[in-house]
C-alpha cells in the first residue's frame, strides 16, 4: 500500500506539514517497497479550495491511506469517496509516523474540521 | 437621489443615522446592504413583509452524460470539483458561480440548478419603504444580495437611503456603485480617524460627492473633526454623546419617533444633506 | 500555541480596544490583526521595529490585449460578474473580475490572459514580540486569504510562543470563516443593544461550526442593562461561559486617543477588563 503524508521539505528527515491542503509537497510512501517520492503540490497557492484539489492530487496517485494532523471538511469528503483512510499523525516526525501506522498504533482522525471555505472568495 | 451612509469600521453609528434620516423624510426607502449583519429592520419593524429568496446558480451533473474527462476539474480556478472514482463531487459553498464548467463541458454533461444564499425582505414602517438584505449563516459572499436590492429600487424623485456594510472592500463598493452622494460616519477617536480616512479614499476613488456626520462626540479634542478639516470634508453635522439617545438606540427605538428633540435634529440634518445632494446635483450632473 | 480569537459580529463594539488590552495584560509575545478591511490593533500597540512588508497577492485578474481582440463580444457576453466593458474598447474592470477565466478560455483570438493582482500588504513587526497584520487594497475581495497569511506569518515568526491574541473582524463572512480556523477559543464582545444581541448570535453560529471554546463578555455594559441581562441569559440558557461586563468609560476613549491601551492608566473600564482577562484565561488552559 501507498500513504500520503503532507511534508514541510523534500526529504524522508524534515516534518510533517500541520495544514494539509496548502502544504507545500506531499511524500507518497510505498510501505512494501518503502520508496519515497515527492510531489508538489499545486493545490498550495489556489485561492480557494486548496484541500479539494490536494486531496484530488493523492487519489489520483493511487495511496490506500493519508497520515495528516488535521483535514478539512471537504477534503475529507473527497478522499472518503475514494475510499482512502485518514490517519492522525502522532507527532510532526514522519518516520515516527511511518513506523506507528506499521504497528497499527495510528488512530483514524475523527475530528474533521469545519475547512476555510472559500476564504479565497470575496 | 441616493444617498449612501458609510463608515469604515462598524459601530460608529451608520445605521443611526441612515434609520433617523429615512425616519425624518416625509416619504424614503431604506436599504440595509449590510447583508452580514442587518440590523435597519430591528428599528423599522417592517410590516407586510414580502421575501424573496436569493439564489445563486451552483453545477450539477448528469452521471449519464459524463465521460470523465475532468475538462470542468482543470478549468474550475476555485477548485470547487473533484473527481474521484468515476464520480464527479461538486462543492458548492466553494463554487463561484461563474459557469465555466458548464460552458466548456464536451458532454454537455452539466447543467445549473439553484441554491438559496439568503434573501430580500421588503416591508413598510410608517414613511419608510424596508429593504432588507440578509445572508444566511455559512455563506461567503452576500454580494448577489447586495446586487439584487440595488437593482428594483425605482430610481424615482423620492429618497433612498443605503445603509452600508462596514469597511472599504468590494461590497462596499458595490452598494456605493449608484449613489449619488455618500455621507461618511465618524467616531471621535483614533480609530474612528484611521478608519475615516479609508472610506474617503474609496469615496474619491469613486468621484462620489461627500460630506461627514461625526458621531458620539466627547468634549475636548476630536481627532475626527481635525481630520475633515484638514481634508477639506465638509462637516454635515455633530451629534453629541448623549445616554438618552444611545439607550434609545440600543432598544432599537428610532429616535425621531420617539422624542421631538431628535425629531428636530435629524430634519435639520436632513435638510442639510438634501441641500448638499441638490447642490452636488446641480453642478455635477 | 494557544490561539484566542476576539470576535464580535457587530463592529465597533470594543473588539479591538479589549484585544489591545487583552495583550498587555497577558504579555503576549504574539498577536495578530484579522482586521484586513480596516486594521486597528497597530495604533494602540507600540512597535519599536520597522515593519517588514511584503506584497499579497489575490486572485489573478484577466486582462485584454487589444491588438489581438477582435471584438466578437463572446467575453462580454458569458462574463457572469459583469467585468467585462466595450468602451468600445473591451476592457476590464478590475473590481468585477473574480479572475474564473472563462473570457481567456473562450476568447477565439488569445487575446486574454491572467495576471496576478497586487490585493494588499503583509505586515511583520518582529522585536522581543511578534505583530502581524495586513492592509487589504481598496475594493479588493479575496480578504479570507489575506487573513489566513496574516495567520501564518505570525505562527511561523513565532514559533515556540504559548499564546497567541488576534483581532477578528467584523460580520460573518469569508474574513471571519478565515480568521476561525485553527484557534482554541474565541472571545465574543457584545454590545447591549438590539442590534448587538442580533449580531452576536449570528456570530455565535458561524463560530460553533469551527468547535472553539466560546465565551461571551459584554462591552458598555451600563448603556443598557436590560438588554445586559437579555445576552447573560441567553448565555446561561446556551451554556456559554461568561466572562463578565465592562463599563462605558469615557476615560478609555481618551487612553486610545493618546495611542494607550485602556490598561495603561487607571480607569473603571480597565479594572472590568483584567478580570474579564482573568475568567478568559482560565477558560483557555482548562
Amino acid at each position: 500500500m501507498k500513504i500520503a503524508i503532507p511534508v514541510d521539505e523534500k526529504s524522508i528527515e524534515s516534518s510533517v506539514c500541520i495544514s494539509f491542503g496548502r502544504t507545500p509537497y506531499f511524500l507518497i510512501y510505498d510501505m512494501e517497497s518503502k520508496k519515497s517520492i515527492f510531489l508538489d503540490n499545486s493545490a498550495a497557492a489556489s485561492q480557494g479550495g486548496a484541500g479539494i484539489k490536494a486531496a484530488q492530487t493523492i487519489v489520483d496517485n493511487n495511496v490506500g491511506a493519508l497520515l495528516t494532523p488535521r483535514c478539512g471538511e471537504n477534503a475529507a469528503a473527497v478522499i472518503k469517496a475514494a475510499n482512502v483512510k485518514i490517519y492522525k499523525t502522532i507527532n510532526d516526525s514522519i518516520i515516527d509516523n511511518i513506523n506507528a501506522l506499521n504497528e497499527g498504533k495510528l488512530a483514524l482522525l475523527d475530528d474533521i474540521h469545519a475547512g476555510f471555505h472559500n476564504h479565497g472568495g470575496k | 437621489m441616493k444617498i449612501a451612509v458609510l463608515s469604515g469600521k462598524g459601530g460608529t453609528g451608520k445605521t443611526l443615522v441612515a434609520v433617523n434620516l429615512a425616519a425624518a423624510a416625509k416619504e424614503s426607502i431604506y436599504i440595509d446592504c449590510d447583508v452580514e449583519e442587518p440590523n435597519g429592520y430591528l428599528f423599522f419593524k417592517p410590516r407586510d413583509i414580502k421575501s424573496e429568496k436569493i439564489t445563486i446558480k451552483i453545477p450539477i451533473i448528469d452521471e449519464r452524460l459524463c465521460k470523465g474527462c475532468r475538462k470542468c476539474v482543470d478549468f474550475c480556478k476555485f477548485n470547487a470539483l473533484a473527481y474521484i472514482n468515476d464520480k464527479l463531487i461538486v462543492f458548492d459553498e466553494v463554487c463561484h458561480s461563474c459557469g465555466g464548467c458548464v460552458l466548456f463541458c464536451p458532454e454537455k454533461a452539466l447543467t445549473e440548478k439553484e441554491k438559496i444564499i439568503g434573501e430580500v425582505q421588503r416591508g413598510v414602517s410608517d414613511n419608510v419603504t424596508v429593504i432588507t438584505g440578509i445572508l444566511n449563516t455559512g455563506e461567503a459572499s452576500g454580494i448577489p444580495i447586495i446586487k439584487k436590492l440595488l437593482s428594483d429600487t425605482s430610481a424615482g424623485k423620492g429618497l433612498t437611503f443605503i445603509d452600508c456594510p462596514p469597511g472599504s472592500a468590494c461590497i462596499v463598493m458595490e452598494s456605493i456603485k449608484d449613489a449619488d452622494y455618500c455621507i461618511l460616519v465618524a467616531e471621535p477617536t483614533l480609530f474612528g480617524v484611521h478608519n475615516l480616512n479609508m472610506v474617503y479614499n474609496l469615496v474619491r476613488l469613486f468621484d462620489k460627492p461627500h460630506g461627514a456626520i461625526l458621531n458620539k462626540c466627547l468634549d475636548g479634542e476630536n481627532p475626527a473633526e481635525k481630520f475633515c478639516i484638514e481634508k477639506g470634508i465638509q462637516i454635515l453635522g455633530k451629534i453629541s454623546f448623549d445616554n438618552e439617545l444611545g439607550t434609545l438606540n440600543s432598544n432599537a427605538l428610532i429616535s425621531v419617533r420617539e422624542n421631538m428633540k431628535y425629531r428636530d435634529m435629524f430634519s435639520a440634518l436632513l435638510q442639510t444633506v438634501t441641500k448638499e445632494v441638490r447642490h452636488e446635483t446641480a453642478i455635477n450632473p | 500555541m494557544k490561539q484566542l480569537l476576539i470576535l464580535s459580529g457587530k463592529g465597533g463594539t470594543g473588539k479591538t480596544t479589549i484585544a489591545g488590552a487583552f495583550i498587555k495584560l497577558a504579555n503576549a509575545k504574539a498577536y495578530a490583526d484579522c482586521d484586513v478591511d480596516a486594521p486597528n490593533l497597530h495604533l494602540v500597540i507600540n512597535q519599536s521595529s520597522e515593519a517588514r512588508q511584503s506584497d499579497y497577492y489575490g486572485l489573478a485578474k484577466a486582462e485584454i490585449n487589444r491588438d489581438l481582440c477582435v471584438q466578437c463580444d463572446m467575453c462580454r457576453q458569458n462574463c457572469r460578474f459583469e467585468a467585462i466593458k466595450a468602451t468600445p474598447e473591451y476592457k476590464v474592470d478590475l473590481y468585477a473580475c473574480e479572475g474564473c477565466g472563462v473570457c481567456k478560455a473562450i476568447c477565439p483570438a488569445g487575446a486574454v490572459s491572467l495576471k496576478p493582482a497586487r490585493a494588499g500588504e503583509l505586515m511583520l513587526y518582529v522585536d522581543d514580540t511578534v505583530f502581524s497584520t495586513a492592509e487589504l487594497k481598496m475594493g479588493s475581495g479575496t480578504s479570507g486569504m489575506l487573513v489566513t497569511e496574516v495567520k501564518k506569518q505570525m505562527k511561523s515568526a513565532a514559533e515556540n510562543t504559548d499564546l497567541a491574541i488576534i483581532d477578528g473582524s467584523p460580520g460573518i463572512g469569508c474574513p471571519v470563516i478565515a480568521s476561525l480556523s485553527g484557534v482554541d477559543m474565541v472571545l465574543i464582545v457584545a454590545e447591549p443593544s438590539i442590534s448587538g444581541i442580533s449580531d452576536m448570535e449570528r456570530i455565535i453560529k458561524t463560530a460553533e461550526k469551527f468547535q472553539p471554546k466560546i465565551a461571551v463578555c459584554i462591552n458598555k455594559y451600563d448603556t443598557n442593562i436590560e438588554n445586559t441581562k437579555k445576552i447573560e441569559s441567553f448565555c446561561q440558557k446556551h451554556e456559554l461561559p461568561f466572562a463578565g461586563r465592562i463599563p462605558y468609560d469615557p476615560d478609555a476613549v481618551r487612553a486610545i486617543n493618546n495611542g494607550m491601551s485602556i490598561v495603561d492608566i487607571d480607569c473603571a473600564a480597565g479594572r472590568a477588563v483584567k478580570d474579564v482577562f482573568d475568567k478568559t484565561m482560565k477558560i483557555l488552559y482548562i
